[in-house]
């Protein structure tokens, strides 16, 4: 326990010493910006709330963003040989990979945390359902750990940043796009089996991420989002266990 | 209880690479191990496993009676290491490295602080604490990587070519901080530098091809040296032809004629047997009244020896 929070600390504490981070927060926020203000039509929909306009484009801009954070992971680690002195250390893989995922989704957090002035701006304007808001905010953050998880088990695959940088891209993606209805309805056509077609879309991180922002938090999607995460960081430590030695 | 480190049958493969090959010692307190081998021999490896980042294909590691793949973390607490080429990381500070690595180890507060002051001065990082690791010189390094390792005060300290890229005055501090630490301690470091192995070891293995090929003392080393008691003997010119004439006379020895500067010839003279040979040689020359001007015994070529020990058998 102890070891995993010296090792969270050094690992989110080394997002901000170098201007990466900064840099990502300042592309989030514009994009976040940009999507809700132009695209997403914030003040011509006249409605106070965020799920329409900001929350909605979420899922998307996660697919580029958070590979961004989760492809130097390992990855990074493996190129520079750090990864030996760390493994030499008394320190168990669990411990690893645990505190370097929540040292990364506890970024996440942050840049996503940032984004408050636009809920203080419906506030302001208007008399939202802060719950919905509260539970969308959970919901991103959520989805960003699933997708952080996915991303960390990439990067523990190659040496490269940015091969896990695409790899993880279109792994996200993979679990974006089964939940797009007319995708749905493509492998509805390809595939024979409705039960199987059922058990690929309800892999989706779009129908459980769609659910928590809606307000209703169930229990099924909260259990969906860890058990992907455990198994992803679950694998991640067999990657890093076949691969630590090249 | 056994000895502090136990290395049984330890192997390793990569695919069809066999990198180390059934390599075993013990190694007790107080020692000095000086692991020498020729590139790629599997110094590296052999370490990686010790220290427990590699499991071994075969064999196993036992560092104070704890296995390091039983039970890997009491080994590792025992442990310090420096990996090859010091591996750190680069956006950190030496301070905040350094002060990472002492919680890591479990220390904390003021304790951590003050392990790492210590081992600052030990090292002499006190110039350099504030700026990237990533600026830093390549000696720097080494020795923010060294600080590393040594900063819990670990019963066994593992080195990967601890001298590596440091300059003559900052090998000297090393080799006599690794000297004051080795009274209670294991320590195992690998090198090149064969006069490193004298200066330093109380012990010498050399692995070639991932076996072990010699275990002993590194004065022993040097007695295997077809040079090994040899005697050089200078003399001027003029007297040359008689000199050389007169030890080729001598019994079961034979004379090798070497290069030699400022007007004089040198003679390497040296008995198949490896057998003292200076007072024979010093007392004709006495007799015979010889113009020498220098006269010398060798004690052994490392260099030659390890060439033969690490090439011969293929
Ligand atoms: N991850 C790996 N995959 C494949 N082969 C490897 C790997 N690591 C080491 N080897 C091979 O194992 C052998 C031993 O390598 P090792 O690094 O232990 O040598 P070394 O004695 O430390 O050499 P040097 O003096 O150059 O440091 C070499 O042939 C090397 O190519
Ligand atoms: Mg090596």
């Amino acid at each position: 326990m102890r070891n995993t929070f010296v090792l969270f600390k050094r690992e989110l504490s080394a997002y901000f010493t170098t201007p990466v981070a900064y840099v990502f927060i300042c592309i989030f926020l514009l994009m976040c910006g940009i999507l809700t203000f132009y695209l997403g039509g914030f003040y011509d929909r006249g409605e106070a709330s965020l799920g329409a306009s900001f929350f909605q484009y979420h899922p998307i801009l996660y697919i580029l963003l958070i590979p961004a954070i989760s492809m130097r992971l390992w990855a990074e680690e493996r190129k520079q040989g750090t990864i030996e002195l760390l493994m030499t250390l008394p320190v168990t893989l669990p411990q690893l990979v645990l505190s370097k995922f929540l040292a990364a989704w506890a970024f996440a957090g942050i840049a996503l945390a940032l984004t408050f002035p636009l809920w203080v701006t419906v506030n302001y304007l208007g008399d939202p359902d802060n719950g919905v808001i509260a539970a969308s905010y959970l919901a991103s953050w959520l989805m960003a750990g699933g997708y952080l998880a996915m991303g960390a088990c990439v990067s523990a695959t190659t040496k490269n940043q940015v091969v896990a940088f695409v790899l993880s891209v279109i792994l996200c993606l993979l679990f974006l796009i089964t939940g797009v209805p007319a995708v749905g309805d493509l492998l509805g056509a390809v595939i024979p089996s409705d039960t199987l077609v059922d058990a690929i879309r309800s892999f989706s991180f779009l129908s459980h991420f769609d659910s928590i922002s809606r307000g209703v938090i169930d229990v099924r999607d909260l259990v969906f989002f860890a058990s992907l995460i455990g198994v992803f960081l679950f694998m991640n430590a067999i990657a890093i266990e076949l691969k630590k030695a090249e | 209880m056994g000895a502090m480190i136990e290395i049984q049958n330890l192997e390793k493969r990569f695919g069809d690479i066999t990198a180390v090959a059934g390599v075993s010692f013990n190694v007790e307190r107080g020692e000095v191990l000086g692991f020498l081998g020729p590139n790629g021999a599997g110094k590296s490896t052999t370490m990686k496993m010790l220290t427990g980042f590699l499991h071994p294909s075969g064999g196993t590691a036992i560092v104070g009676g704890h296995d390091i793949t039983a039970d890997p973390l009491a080994a590792k607490r025992l442990l310090g290491y420096l990996p090859e080429g010091a591996p750190l990381y680069p956006d950190m500070t030496p301070e905040s490295f350094l002060l990472f690595i002492a919680q890591i180890r479990g220390f904390s507060g003021a304790e951590a602080r003050r392990r790492v002051e210590d081992v600052v001065g030990k090292v002499s990082l006190q110039g350099v604490l504030r700026q990237p690791i990533d600026t830093l010189s390549k000696g720097y390094k080494r020795r923010v990587g060294l600080a590393q390792a040594i900063l819990h005060d670990p019963q066994v300290l593992v080195l990967d070519e601890p001298t590596d890229g440091l300059d003559p005055n900052q090998k000297h501090e090393v080799r006599a901080l690794i000297r004051s630490m080795a009274k209670d301690k294991v320590i195992i470091l690998s090198t090149h530098i064969l006069e490193e192995v004298e200066a330093l070891c109380t012990r010498v293995i050399i692995i070639a091809r991932g076996k072990l090929v010699v275990d002993c003392k590194p004065s022993e080393l040097a007695a295997r040296s077809r040079w090994h008691n040899a005697v050089r003997i200078d003399v001027e010119r003029e007297d040359a032809p008689r000199v050389h004439r007169a030890l080729g006379e001598l019994p079961a020895s034979s004379v090798e004629e070497l290069e030699a500067p400022n007007g004089c010839v040198s003679y390497l003279v040296s008995t198949r047997d490896r057998r003292p040979i200076l007072n024979e040689i010093s007392q004709r020359a006495q007799n015979e009244k010889w113009k020498l001007d220098g006269l010398h015994v060798e004690h052994g070529r490392l260099d030659e020896v390890f060439r033969d020990l690490t090439t011969a058998k293929s």
